[in-house]
């Protein structure tokens, strides 16, 4: 079975563990998989949990602070706009912690998008639009975004600024 | 003069200047109401003049400049002036990102910001 689940059963855990041709096999220090409502208080605890874990690694706050944005803004657009905010849908949130590397993926139950058709929020015609900033700011404040062919899954990464340390 | 929830506003002479009373502006309904009293400021009590101190915020997001632009709007409508101040560089580079640094008129500080009206 694939995820997301086709019913509105309970997923198989073992359904959607994260598989090793998504995640490099590079040794990491933590890992999660969350799957969670389409509630924005649900998509924070989870993005403290990944957090908490940044800080308990010693990363700067600046670092911290782009991966907050880059997941609330992606967290966002898959509980509202993938998932429509449908109680009923889910979101799976799957993490890995390296030693200089964070890796997340974020998957909705939506239809999905292209983001090459996403306009430029830049745009002198588009600058005084309210919506439409967030995936260039996960762009800007992540090393590297990814979506799927679909448009339902994000793949996030963050190389640590500053030392690697030897321990 | 209305009471806001997630905002304390300071008045200095004619400016009314406004700090957030949330750490984080993020979207959730609190937004919504953040949104609103911003909104009231110019439309219900008329005022012209604003400072935004971000002094004590540490994390906005998408949905928070959505809300700023809005209400740069509605400032504009009423002939009034939005200025910014005490941006923590994270925030600030936000704003450089988007481009918004350029639509809104961002001041070091608030000594600066109420100089500049």
């Amino acid at each position: 079975m694939r995820w997301p689940p086709s019913d509105r059963g309970t997923p198989d855990p073992a359904s959607h563990q994260v598989k090793p041709t998504s995640m490099s096999e590079e040794p990491w220090i933590w890992q999660c998989e969350r799957v969670i409502p389409s509630r924005a208080e649900e998509g924070r605890r989870v993005q403290e949990e990944i957090l908490h874990k940044l800080q308990q690694q010693n990363w700067l706050e600046r670092d911290v602070f782009g991966v907050r944005l880059a997941l609330e803004e992606a967290l966002v657009n898959a509980i509202k706009h993938g998932n429509a905010c449908d109680p009923s849908k889910q979101v799976r949130i799957a993490c890995r912690l390296f030693r200089n590397r964070l890796r997340i993926e974020i998957t909705d139950q939506g239809r999905g998008f292209d983001p090459a058709h996403v306009p430029d929020p830049t745009d002198p015609q588009r600058i005084a639009c309210p919506c439409g900033r967030g995936i260039m700011l996960m762009r800007n404040f992540m090393s590297r975004v990814e979506f799927n062919e679909l448009g339902n899954q994000v793949a996030m990464e963050k190389t640590r600024a500053g030392k690697t340390w030897a321990t | 003069m209305t009471a806001y929830r997630h905002l304390a506003i300071n008045e200095v002479d004619d400016v009314a200047v406004v700090h957030f009373r949330n750490r984080r502006i993020v979207e959730d309904l609190n937004i919504q109401e953040l949104g609103q009293e911003l909104f009231q400021l110019v439309e219900t009590d008329q005022r012209k003049k604003l400072v935004l101190n971000f002094s004590s915020v540490d994390f906005l997001s998408s949905a928070a400049l959505g809300k700023l632009i809005t209400l740069d709007k509605k400032v504009k409508a009423h002939s009034g002036a939005l200025k910014l101040c005490c941006i923590r560089s994270e925030i600030f580079e936000v704003f450089k990102i988007t481009k918004l640094d350029r639509l809104f008129d961002i001041r070091k500080d608030e000594a600066d910001a109420l100089a500049a009206f």
